[in-house]
């Protein structure tokens, strides 16, 4: 049973990363950021579990990581090593192949299979709180809050943690596949439910 | 948990707090200027705590001084709360907009200055994401213009008709990337009479993000109202809050009798 000392968090120099990080300081998470290749101390090594925050667009972000260096090293101890890993908002939708929002050629990390479309109902970014019905066991359901025009189709149904509904669209709130789990809400600003997501999140991985 | 109505995407209830220039929450009271009514970062926690669903701070005082207080309870409150919360008053560039996001606000609310300068929609857009970038527009029943009824828009804490057509404003701001609007109604504001549901329901038709009712809360009627008839998105109050007319968390209970999906 592991028992992490703190989680690294992938700091690619856009995005408002403070209010994660916040939380994770009331919940007495020790965290470390590495900003990538511009910096000595530039990339996690697998011995703690990572956090990918992700504010603005699809590729915005995967630009990003390239520049920084984060793909490759995220390929090797995400993909691979199978090391533990939380991703926010657009940190869940570059897991999967590609999105409506980017162009052809932006490729996403692509450690999950699926793609990322828009909303075609109702206003567009949906902003506010939304309800999460868990689709697997161990968590609790709740009301979250979002700001998103796009969400993750994963090919892979039994991939889905949680299921919202927007303007009758049920979309995927969250994912969780063998060492991933990331959440297309904010948690950090999803009142004292939000919190317990991530304290649960990291109870699990220090109990895998 | 026992529902009536279905769990699923929700109306917000958003209390406002003014602040002057020495960082404390203060309300107008007729006559007599202005009184202090509390510390902000302990109100912002009570209302978190009572279950409200966002908070917004407006500046009251503009003024050198209060701007940089300004930032240091915004600082202050980001550590404390898990909510988003939303900070006006006074902004008229992108640096003001930036170190109000650095220090933790979620978003920024611009009103006179945009009118003057509808660019810096554009600006605080494209730097920091339509999410950030909420419009909010004071506006008065004008009569009936072009066949239709149109509410004038005001600025300068409503002193001063600027020509514009709130409709026509709010479509040319959300074009240039405004990410909601929240909307003051002066014909209701301070009347305790309910929202303007006519207002909110013309701009929330016609536009494709989220406006915020503002002016006018009174009792759950007027909220299942503005939800209901006036279409809004979220619904924002002061008075009723910090006199304790109703928790928020009581208000919500009682909407979501109501069938009005809430957060509870």
């Amino acid at each position: 049973m592991p028992n992490y000392k703190q989680v690294d968090v992938i700091d690619y120099g856009g995005g408002n990363v403070g209010s994660l990080l916040r939380s994770l300081e009331r919940l007495n998470i020790p965290y470390q950021l590495f900003a990538g290749d511009t910096t000595e101390n530039p990339f996690p090594t697998g011995t703690n579990p990572i956090i990918l925050p992700g504010v603005g667009a699809f590729e915005a972000l995967m630009q990003a990581l390239h520049t920084r260096g984060h793909v490759t090293v995220l390929k090797q101890l995400v993909q691979n090593q199978k090391v533990p890993f939380l991703g926010v908002c657009v940190g869940l939708q570059v897991l999967f192949e590609g999105s409506e929002e980017a162009s052809d050629s932006c490729e996403g990390l692509g450690f999950l299979k699926g793609k990322v479309v828009k909303f075609t109902q109702g206003k567009v970014p949906q902003i506010g709180w939304n309800y999460v019905n868990a689709k697997q066991a161990g968590w609790q359901e709740g009301f979250v809050y979002y700001v998103n025009s796009y969400y993750a189709v994963p090919e892979d149904p039994s991939a889905v943690l949680f299921e919202s509904v927007y303007e009758g669209t049920a979309f995927c709130g969250a994912v969780a596949k063998e060492n991933i789990t990331a959440f297309q809400f904010h948690p950090e600003k999803s009142g004292e439910f939000g919190q317990a997501l991530i304290a649960h999140w990291w109870e699990r991985v220090n109990e895998q | 948990m026992p529902t009536t109505a279905p769990n699923g995407f929700c109306k917000r209830i958003i209390p406002c707090l003014d602040v002057d220039s020495h960082g404390r929450t203060v309300k107008g009271i007729q006559f007599q200027g202005l009184r202090d009514i509390g510390d902000p970062v302990e109100m912002a926690i009570a209302y978190e705590a009572q279950g409200a669903d966002e908070l917004v701070f407006l500046d009251i005082s503009a003024s050198f001084e209060g701007r940089k207080t300004l930032v240091e309870l915004v600082k202050k409150v980001a550590k404390e709360l898990r909510i988003p919360f939303t900070v006006g008053g006074g902004i008229s560039s992108l640096p003001q907009v930036l170190d109000l996001l650095n220090a933790g606000a979620d978003k920024v609310s611009i009103n006179s200055s945009a009118v003057r300068n509808p660019k810096l929609i554009e600006e605080i857009a494209t730097h920091c994401g339509s999410q950030c970038c909420v419009l909010a527009i004071d506006a008065k029943y004008h009569g009936i213009r072009n066949e239709k009824p149109s509410w004038d828009v005001l600025v300068k804490g409503g002193r001063e008709v600027t020509g514009l057509d709130a409709l026509d404003w709010a479509t040319q701001a959300v074009n240039l990337g405004a990410g909601e609007i929240l909307l003051t109604s002066w014909d209701k504001d301070g009347t305790g009479s309910g929202f303007d549901c006519h207002l909110t329901s013309t701009l929330s038709q016609a536009l494709n993000v989220p406006v915020i009712a503002s002016g006018g809360a009174s009792g759950v009627e007027s909220f299942t109202e503005v939800f209901t008839q006036g279409k809004a998105d979220a619904a924002l109050a002061a008075t009723i809050f910090h006199d304790g007319i109703w928790q928020v968390s009581t208000l919500k209970h009682a909407l979501h009798k109501e069938g009005i999906i809430v957060r509870l």
